[in-house]
């Protein structure tokens, strides 16, 4: 655990020194004051904010995730000529990357909310309703592009290619997917089948849990109420959890499969 | 001879109306009930007074003015048969203790003015009210106060009646068991002003009325409709407050309606809009502004509607024209902030939409006239899908319907392709 914890913070210092945490930051400080001064009200900004979110989270995590571990690579050969366990080092290396990431999502946005005033007001729980599902978003992204990378170490190009792709399924293509089951089988009560889909993409699940907190289910009709009624109950709030685990340690677990058992 | 010295008395001026007073005096003195008797009622007793309503209204002759002292009345199925003059005390309150009808008035030309009636009974068979007019031609309800009743005010078959002023409450479990607030069934020439109506079933309800006019109300938090208003043509309303409704306001059946300077806010919920159109035809609803409603504005089966000059503000659906609507006119509105602006559900499009101004609208002004260059389809391949399949709105600001909502704008393949604003406005209309 101490090993994990130096190494996490050894990777701490070198992502800062890189400063593209820091610039990963400065967007969301910038994105989010700009939605503020020019938006208005704080539901409207949180919905911009969240469509920015669930676009640029994932595809930003991902492939940091994966070229952190390409441009690493000397590091990682280092310590692991070093009597280090591979847990503790594999670890620390998330631990590492993911934690600055998801704390300059947190104070990018958290910051201009602060100073416009937005927690004091009514939409303090779906700011960190927000807050929360982009903090998720990140972690399981990297779990994501950490098995990716370690999948494809020697060929680079694979690894940033799958990630990309991995992406464009998630954000776009299994919409298309879940539009098009519609399309076909409209003629049949869709509710619950497409409740089950929409739970299985993590992008989607954070989409349609921060909708339905902006009560927007009630322009959603009967199928609004459907999902509230399913994310209202305590057992559709544990399964949506439950997903979000799965995405987050499956991934994970299979990056630290590969990376234990490898011939460096 | 002697009145002639007695005019030498008085001033110059004031001679003629000497005149007039020694003219009228036999005429005073002859007519015995030209001025009227005033009856007082009141609970604690007194001289000259009636304990009970009931005795009162048994004594009145026509003309009478009848007073009730402050008190709690507890007295139900009120006739009054005579045209009267009724007006309370403030904090007289006339209580049916839920037994039956509270007042019903058969004559004509009764004023009832600063009262406060409460807890007429709640059936399932007849509409009880706390003030039922029936058959009468002229009167006025002003300055009231109801609460708990079943119905509120219920004219039947009556004509020329002003109600104004009042204020009504009422508190329902559920809708099948609710009764209305102001309630208007065969009646002509009606004017309701500056009511508020909280509460009942429907806030005001219009059926088979003619010739009425409904302004400068507040319709708040009733059960189903804010103004509920069917076969009534030749009415109109103005200058309403229609807010946080059931299911907002319905406009049915009816010809020749003019909805003006009404606005219709917050009325949210899945079966929730602003302001619903079925089977009108040759109106105008204009000047009214749409906030924050799941649908701003429903259409159906309606035709020659010229809809000018509103306000759509944040709108789930701003407008929804069902495609059996036609001929309707959207001229010069401003949708701004809508999550989905018009949605329809036929590729073919009968309405005329021209000149508004949308704040989707990304197009460019060249010759600076003010008018995009480029037209607005405000019909989204989105909402038209969402139209098509309801679990489709799922998907709502998932990145693939941006893509697919910009690529059926560039080339119309599913929605309607006559449905365009030619002419959409730069900036908003003032």
């Amino acid at each position: 655990m101490r090993t994990t914890l130096r190494i996490l913070q050894y990777e701490w210092k070198d992502l800062l020194r890189g400063k593209w945490v820091a610039g990963y930051g400065i967007f969301f400080l910038v994105l989010t004051d700009l939605l503020l001064r020019f938006a208005g009200s704080g539901a409207n900004v949180l919905i911009s904010l969240t469509n920015v979110m669930l676009l640029f989270i994932p595809l930003a995590a991902l492939i940091y995730g994966v070229l952190y571990l390409y441009q690493s690579r000397e590091f990682v050969e280092l310590l692991l000529a070093q009597p280090i366990s591979r847990n503790s080092l594999y670890w620390g290396i998330y631990g590492g990357l993911s934690v600055p990431l998801t704390g300059a999502f947190l104070v990018g946005v958290a910051l201009p909310l602060t100073w416009h005033g937005v927690w004091t007001s009514e939409a303090l729980a779906s700011a960190l309703l927000v807050l929360g599902m982009g903090s998720l978003l990140t972690l399981l992204f990297i779990g994501l592009g950490f098995w990716l990378g370690f999948a494809f170490y020697e060929d680079r190009i694979k690894g940033f290619g799958f990630a990309l792709i991995a992406w464009l399924v998630m954000a776009v293509l299994y919409d298309a997917l879940v539009l098009l089951v519609i399309y076909v089988f409209g003629d049949y009560p869709l509710e619950k089948p497409v409740l089950a889909m929409s739970v299985l993409n993590p992008i989607d699940l954070a989409r349609i849990v921060i909708l339905l907190k902006f009560d927007i289910s009630a322009l959603m009709g009967y199928t609004g109420a459907v999902f509230s009624r399913f994310f209202g109950s305590a057992w559709g709030m544990v399964a949506a959890l439950f997903c979000m685990g799965l995405w987050w340690s499956i991934p994970l677990w299979r990056g630290q499969r590969i990376f234990t058992k490898r011939d460096f | 001879m002697r009145n002639a010295s007695l005019e030498a008395f008085l001033p110059q001026w004031l001679r003629p109306c000497y005149i007039v007073m020694i003219c009228l005096a036999p005429l005073i003195l002859w007519s015995p009930r030209l001025v009227a008797d005033q009856l007082i009622v009141d609970k604690a007793g007194g001289s000259d007074t009636y304990a009970t309503i009931k005795e009162a209204l048994q004594q009145a002759t026509d003309g009478d003015h009848l007073f009730i002292r402050s008190g709690h009345y507890l007295e139900h199925n009120l006739q009054v048969n005579k045209s009267i003059v009724i007006e309370g005390e403030d904090g007289a309150i006339v209580d049916g203790d839920h037994q039956g009808y509270v007042m019903v008035v058969h004559a004509d030309s009764v004023t009832i003015n600063n009262l406060e009636i409460h807890n007429s009974k709640v059936s399932y068979v007849e509409d009880y009210a706390g003030l039922l007019f029936e058959e009468v031609k002229g009167g006025k309800v002003t300055n009231s106060r109801f609460k708990g009743n079943f119905f509120g005010i219920y004219l039947a078959k009556s004509e020329g009646v002003t109600i104004a002023n009042n204020e009504l409450h009422s508190k329902f479990k559920r809708e099948s068991g609710a009764g209305n607030g102001i309630h208007l069934w065969y009646c002509k020439d009606i004017h309701v002003h500056n009511n508020r109506v909280f509460g009942h079933r429907d806030g005001i309800y219009f059926e088979f009325v003619e010739s009425s006019l409904i302004t400068e109300n507040y319709s708040e938090n009733n059960m189903r409709y804010g103004l509920h208003f069917m076969f009534s043509d030749s009415c109109a309303y103005r200058n309403n407050t229609f807010r946080d409704n059931g299911a907002g306001v319905a406009v049915m059946y009816t010809q020749h309606v003019v909805m003006e300077d009404n606005t219709f806010i917050h009325n949210w919920g899945t079966a929730s809009y602003g302001l619903l159109l079925k089977e009108i035809k040759y109106s105008k609803v204009r000047n009214n502004r749409f906030e924050q409603n799941t649908i701003g504005l429903y259409t159906e089966a309606s035709t020659d509607v010229e809809i000018t000059h509103n306000e759509f503000v944040e709108n789930g659906w701003a407008a929804k024209v069902q495609a059996n609507s036609v001929d309707n006119n959207f001229k010069e509105n401003n949708f701004i902030g809508n999550t989905f602006d018009v949605a329809t559900n036929s590729r073919q499009n009968y309405n005329q939409f021209d000149g508004n101004y949308w704040s989707h609208y990304n197009g460019y002004d060249l010759d600076q006239d003010g008018v995009g260059d480029v037209p607005y389809r405000p019909v989204t391949l989105f909402s038209y899908l969402v139209q098509r399949h309801s679990v489709a709105i799922i998907l709502l600001r998932s990145m693939l319907v941006d893509l697919l909502n910009a690529a059926e704008r560039v080339m119309p393949v599913l929605t309607p392709e006559t449905l365009v604003d030619s002419k959409p406005k730069m900036k908003q209309i003032k």
